[in-house]
């Protein structure tokens, strides 16, 4: 199996005015083509800034990442990316079928653009959907939308960032399901980041297990799951229960010693001020993504 | 329909009620509605068939008045609308350009008629420059705090997309800012006719403002009341039709968030 996603050494700290917060300390990973690869961690171990190198959004202070051979600098031509806020990643001005349409405007004509969205709406069944406009549609009803967005955009690589935190369970075991079938039926290389254990093995090929702040891989598990996946028979098999046994553990969930208690408090605030950071940053890039095309149209 | 009739039931009433007081009190300054009626027929309804009835003074100080209002408001828009988004979009820029705005909006347009006055000398420009200083205030604010408002995951969104400058501004800074830009639309479209009356009143015998004065210098109080009325009536249509479009441009908007036409609908 070829590797599409190489992280290697990869490394980030936040500069900021009272100091300096390492997020991620040292990551190594790769992610095969066709493959689906959890990263699971605890709440503020740097899985967002994971996800923002990744996808270009911020440069990592150590370490390379590259996509299909080629060194990530800045947002690669072929990455798609669905946010757990689906109610702010999509737009409200525009309908379902036009929100599917609006990356591909920059590289495709008008005719193509609908042809592209309206078989990504079918693949996650919202065909009939394209005229509504986001806001009245389901929450879940809305996240397909983003994923069928993110489809439609032909991705080498399809990053998920805690994609189904923010729907009813009932939801999520659909979504799961959803993005089970079309992974398969279109071959895309995912990457999903969660917080959520049952998910991780539930969705994964591999599962890799972060530790806390500044992170690093715990743990490269194989998910020795047959492929075809089912929301009650696989979560009760015995392979299911003793792998996210054994994720558990390696996340030091329950355990509830004053020592990780203070660690994970110490961690939720530096988080915060991480968060801080990063909208910083990303305000930064901004204005210095404005001075770069500037530069490029001048 | 029914809190329609109840609502310009109560409007007609009290119409008559002032009516019945003016008729009371017999007051040359305040003269009785119908005869304020009698006086706009006179003025401006009672032109040739061939001109819809309306007379010399319509197309002679109406329209132009109108003219000049709504050529400022436009004026004031592209401006307010274009620097603002920039603005807004620019966190550096911002930070100069913030006290000097806060101070510039701070003076009374008003108060710049005699600087305008020397600068354009008295007619149109000298008017349009009171209504587009006056006016580009509210919009211009307005469409930096909604480009600000932009979420984080929008900008995220369209940066991984790589979508393009232009259509970053264009689909998604200024549809996120439309609903605060429109509301800096509609105050400085009321003001726009503040301002219209005030750049009248001063070096110009034409408009509404300067026909308004001339009644009163005259003492003709029906004719005087009746430039009144019309331009409550005026502001009342300007801000329905920008409503009506406001509606139109913002369809998407779930309905719980649109702008409420009156007071009223709003309770």
């Amino acid at each position: 199996m070829t590797a599409m996603l190489e992280v290697a050494e990869l490394g980030h700290t936040y500069q900021a005015k009272d100091g300096a917060y390492t997020a991620i300390a040292d990551l190594s990973f790769t992610v095969g083509t066709g493959e689906l690869v959890c990263v699971v961690g605890p709440s503020g171990c740097g899985k967002s800034t994971l996800l923002r190198t990744i996808s270009g959004l911020i440069r990592p202070t150590r370490g390379q990442i590259s996509l299909h051979g080629n060194e990530v600098n800045g947002v690669p031509d072929d990455l798609a990316v669905v946010f757990q806020d689906y109610s702010r990643s999509l737009f409200p001005w525009l309908t379902v079928q036009k929100n599917v349409e609006f990356p591909l405007r920059r590289n495709l004509g008008r005719a193509e653009r609908r042809a592209r969205a309206a078989e990504a709406l079918e693949w996650v069944g919202l065909a009939d959907a394209g005229r509504k406009y986001p806001w009245q549609l389901s929450g879940g009803m809305q996240q397909r939308v983003a994923i069928a967005r993110a489809l439609a955009y032909r991705p080498a690589l399809l990053l998920m960032d805690e994609p189904f935190a923010s729907v009813d369970a009932q939801t999520r075991f659909e979504l799961e399901d959803l993005l089970l079938k079309v992974r398969t039926e279109q071959d895309t290389t995912v990457l999903v980041v969660t917080h959520d254990i049952d998910e991780s093995v539930y969705l994964g090929d591999r599962i890799l297990v972060l530790s806390t702040s500044p992170a690093s891989v715990v743990a490269d598990l194989k998910v020795d799951l047959p492929a075809q996946r089912d929301q009650i028979t696989t979560r009760e098999s015995e392979a299911f229960v003793a792998l996210r046994g054994e994720v558990a553990r390696l996340l030091n969930v329950g355990k509830t010693s004053e020592e990780v208690k203070a660690r994970r408090k110490a961690n939720e605030q530096q988080a915060a001020k991480w968060a801080e950071a990063e909208r910083a940053e990303s305000e930064r890039a901004d204005v210095s993504r404005d001075e770069a095309e500037e530069r490029a149209t001048t | 329909m029914t809190r329609f009739v109840q609502r310009w039931g109560v409007f007609a009433g009290l119409v008559v009620v002032w009516e019945l007081l003016t008729w009371l009190a017999d007051d040359p300054f305040f003269p009785r509605p119908s005869e304020i009626v009698m006086a706009a027929q006179g003025l401006w309804f009672s032109g040739p068939p061939g001109d819809l009835f309306l007379t010399d003074a319509v197309f002679e100080h109406l329209f132009p008045s109108v003219g000049r209002l709504l050529a400022g408001w436009v004026i004031a828009a592209v401006i307010g609308i274009s620097l603002g988004v920039a603005l807004g979009r620019s966190t550096a820029a911002m930070q100069y350009a913030g006290p000097l705005l806060t101070f510039m909006r701070s003076i009374p347009p008003p108060a710049l008629v005699p600087v305008f006055l020397l600068v354009f000398s008295a007619g149109t420009q000298m008017q349009l420059a009171t209504i587009v200083f006056g006016v580009l205030w509210p919009i211009l604010l307005n469409s930096v705090d909604g480009a600000r408002s932009v979420d984080a995951t929008k900008f995220e969104t369209s940066a991984v997309f790589r979508i393009p400058k232009a259509q970053w501004i264009l689909g998604v800074v200024l549809p996120s800012a439309a609903p605060k830009i429109f509301a800096g639309l509609r105050v400085s479209l009321s003001l726009s006719l503040v301002l219209m009356v005030v750049s009248e009143l001063v070096g110009t015998d034409n408009g509404i403002g300067s026909q308004l004065l001339v009644a009163q210098r005259e003492f003709d109080f029906p004719d005087m009341w009746a430039g009144i009325v019309l331009l409550g009536v005026l502001g009342y249509a300007l801000n329905t039709v920008l409503l009506a479009f406001e509606r139109k441009a913002l369809a998407w908007q779930p309905k719980q968030e649109r702008t409420p036409a009156t007071v009223e609908e709003k309770v």
